[in-house]
């Protein structure tokens, strides 16, 4: 341990010293932590977003089965924006009712397959599978799959945000 | 508990002991408050390591992303403005702290035997202060960074022999660009912090070395460095971090335009601790330039270098070293001449700034949208079709649209123009319906011109349009109004071989069209 010899005892003057010292050293500590941390951390300012994507003529899917769907969409990528290739699965129940899946499993991200074989979406990476309509039949995924909102118009399907799913 | 941990930390490490040793370091009676600086200048460089890692974060290193990504800084991020505002105004308080440094050191005569290599590695300190500036100066990739460097890197290729070298090192030999971008990025960011940090640790190792230098006539028994002195340092660094963050506040640091090489009415000044240089250059013409560019400079930075060995007289007070504060006055007053000189000649660069502020939602409208609107206004269709009367937009068909404009209509408009405003009565978006009033009126126009002239055949604007020709968002930040207004009557002379048609507008027009460019958002 230090030789406690060079250590003078405690005035208030010393005392003063001290606690101005950390005083205004926390302030700064502070005021440039607080803006790192603001700096970082808070999303940065919203850029218009695509808002509802046609993507496609529904009439061309068949109903009942699960399709998978390719189309372009803006992505928002810190100073870059650009535009690129998005999947999504898609069920027609009828011409009037569509889901739209998110085409990452609820696991850990991978993107997972349609099996006709076995009616089932299977995930080549924890083998996680979901029945027809996204829910978890096996393996660990720990909630049925994502959906995008969905919008139809005169026969065109349209394509929102994607919602993350409450349901096992 | 805690006296538990420190034993073991002490025992393990020896920290403990290492920091008591460095707090309790005795200093001499004399020592005070003039002494802080050299803490200051410490407290500076790690401000400026903090700040310049946080932008770094957010930052694309390479010449054709820098300038959107640094835009996106300062635009998109939180505190963003801020950070560069603290990074910008550090460097410049950095060297105005070192050099402070140094007055009192040659004041105080604390230079002298046995602390010359003190003296020479603190040399050596301000000029890689200056490196900092001069490599950190390119890295927003604006007019001002590249044109700034254009000077710089012919300045050093003007060195005998060493000249095709120094730029070749510096990636400058075919001009500057992505090359010199990158070697001046790599410098700032891995071999100066590096060096800076290993020459700060000699320089404070000999300091403790020789010890603080005590005034001519103290001969009082000697004090520690904690806590008096430390408090005396805290208090000065806090106080240079208030003026600081000040600065960063409330003197905002533009952005210029992307850097453009063709860009001829550009008028390159370097920053202003360097302006000296700069004016000192202008004396010296033809082949005496180099004196101006190169041997004073090197010559004054070795008389610098070897000032503990050019005054070697032992006598430390001030009223006994006339000559010498008769130099460091001469010096401190030759370059705030020089630098004065230098301001005062200072071009203003108009219109090089680009808008840091985030686009209104009708910039962002597609051309025949704010067409339609300019339109709608010349037009009065308000005094039927404001709110809460009769909507404007319509499900019915062409002729019926048409025949009711015809009819109805007040203003001026031609048909071609009353053909805009049929097609968007039925096309109109709900962001254009909400900004009927909010769009400014010279950008209107210029969109109307715009869709007259089918402008979007060739181009595209906010999404809309076709891609024959460049995208016309950020246009005004890549050229400038006098390249654009040039480019409109005679495009062969500036772009050679471009399919694009002369448009010998009014003047009226043209302003209108310079507005429409300058409201896009890049």
């Amino acid at each position: 341990m230090p030789d406690n010899n060079d250590n003078l005892p405690e005035t208030p003057r010393r005392s003063f010293f001290t606690a101005a010292i950390f005083g205004l050293g926390g302030i700064i500590t502070a005021a440039l932590g607080g803006l790192a941390g603001g700096y970082l951390l808070i999303p940065p300012k919203a850029k218009k977003k695509d808002g509802w994507i046609t993507v496609g003529d529904l009439t061309h899917i068949p109903a009942n089965k699960p399709a998978e769907l390719v189309f372009q969409k803006t992505r928002v990528d810190g100073w870059k924006v650009t535009r690129e290739k998005a999947t999504a699965w898609i069920l027609k129940k009828s011409d009037t009712e569509v889901i739209a899946f998110s085409p990452q499993c609820t696991h850990l991200g991978c993107a997972y397959h349609w099996e006709d074989g076995s009616n089932t979406f299977i995930c080549p990476c924890h083998t996680s599978a979901f029945s027809p309509d996204g829910k978890v039949l096996s393996g660990p995924a720990p909630r049925a799959l994502d959906r995008y909102d969905v919008k139809l118009d005169s026969g065109k399907l349209l394509l929102g945000e994607i919602r993350r799913s409450e349901q096992a | 508990m805690i006296p538990k941990v420190l034993n073991w930390l002490e025992e393990r490490t020896g920290l403990v002991s290492g920091l008591h040793h460095a707090l309790y370091e005795d200093i001499p009676a004399s020592a005070g408050w003039h002494q802080v600086m050299g803490s200051v200048a410490l407290f500076s460089f790690m401000t400026q390591v903090f700040t310049g890692i946080m932008l770094a974060m957010n930052y694309a290193p390479t010449a054709t992303e820098a300038h959107t990504s640094l835009k996106y800084i300062l635009t998109e991020l939180t505190g963003g403005q801020l950070m560069r505002g603290l990074h910008h105004w550090g460097a410049s308080m950095m060297v105005i702290i070192v050099v402070l440094h140094m007055i009192q050191v040659f004041v105080w005569g604390a230079y002298k035997k046995p602390r010359e290599a003190t003296w020479m590695v603190g040399v050596v300190l301000l000029l890689i202060t200056m490196v900092f500036g001069l490599t950190g100066y390119l890295l927003p990739w604006d007019n001002r960074a590249y044109w700034g460097t254009v000077v710089t890197t012919q300045i050093a290729g003007q060195a005998p022999v060493l000249g095709p070298y120094i730029q070749q090192l510096m990636g400058a030999s075919n001009g500057v660009g992505a090359l010199t971008f990158t070697r001046f990025y790599s410098v700032h960011v891995m071999i100066l912090p590096l060096l800076m940090v290993l020459l700060i640790m000699l320089h404070v190792y000999l300091v403790r070395r020789h010890g603080v230098a005590p005034a001519a006539d103290d001969n009082k028994p000697k004090k520690k460095f904690f806590p008096e002195q430390v408090f005396k340092d805290t208090v000065a660094i806090f106080i240079a971090f208030c003026i600081l963050f000040a600065l960063a506040i409330f003197a905002k640091v533009p952005l210029g335009r992307l850097a453009d090489p063709t860009d001829t009415a550009y008028i390159p000044r370097p920053e202003w601790y360097f302006l000296f240089l700069f004016q000192t250059l202008k004396y010296f013409e033809g082949p005496l330039e180099i004196v101006g560019s190169l041997v004073l400079p090197n010559l004054a930075l070795v008389v610098l270098l070897l000032v503990p060995f050019i005054d070697r007289g032992p006598a430390i007070k001030t009223a006994k070293r006339t000559y010498a504060m008769v130099v460091v006055l001469l010096c401190t007053l030759g370059w705030s001449a020089l630098t004065m000189a230098a301001l005062r000649n200072a071009p203003t660069n108009a219109g090089d700034e680009i808008s840091l502020e985030a686009p209104e939602p009708w910039q962002e409208l597609p051309p025949d949208q704010l067409a339609g609107i300019g339109v709608f206004r010349k037009e009065g269709c308000v005094q039927c079709h404001s709110a809460g009367k009769q909507p404007f937009k319509t499900a019915r068909e062409m002729d019926w649209v048409t025949d009711h404009i015809k009819e109805k209509h007040v203003g001026p408009s031609p048909e071609n123009q009353l053909r805009i405003l049929a097609s968007f009565s039925r096309k109109a978006s709900d962001d254009a319906i909400k900004n009927m009033t909010a769009a400014a009126q010279l950008p209107v126009e210029g969109a109307i011109f715009y869709q007259v002239n089918q402008c979007g055949i060739c181009h595209e604007i906010n999404g809309v349009g076709m891609k024959t020709g460049p995208k016309l968002n950020g246009v005004i930040v890549r050229r400038t109004r006098e390249w654009l207004t040039g480019h409109f009557i005679d495009p062969q002379k500036y772009s050679p071989g471009t399919p694009m048609p002369a448009y010998k507008f009014s003047p009226n027009d043209m302003e209108r069209m310079l507005a429409y460019l300058t409201s896009l958002p890049e």
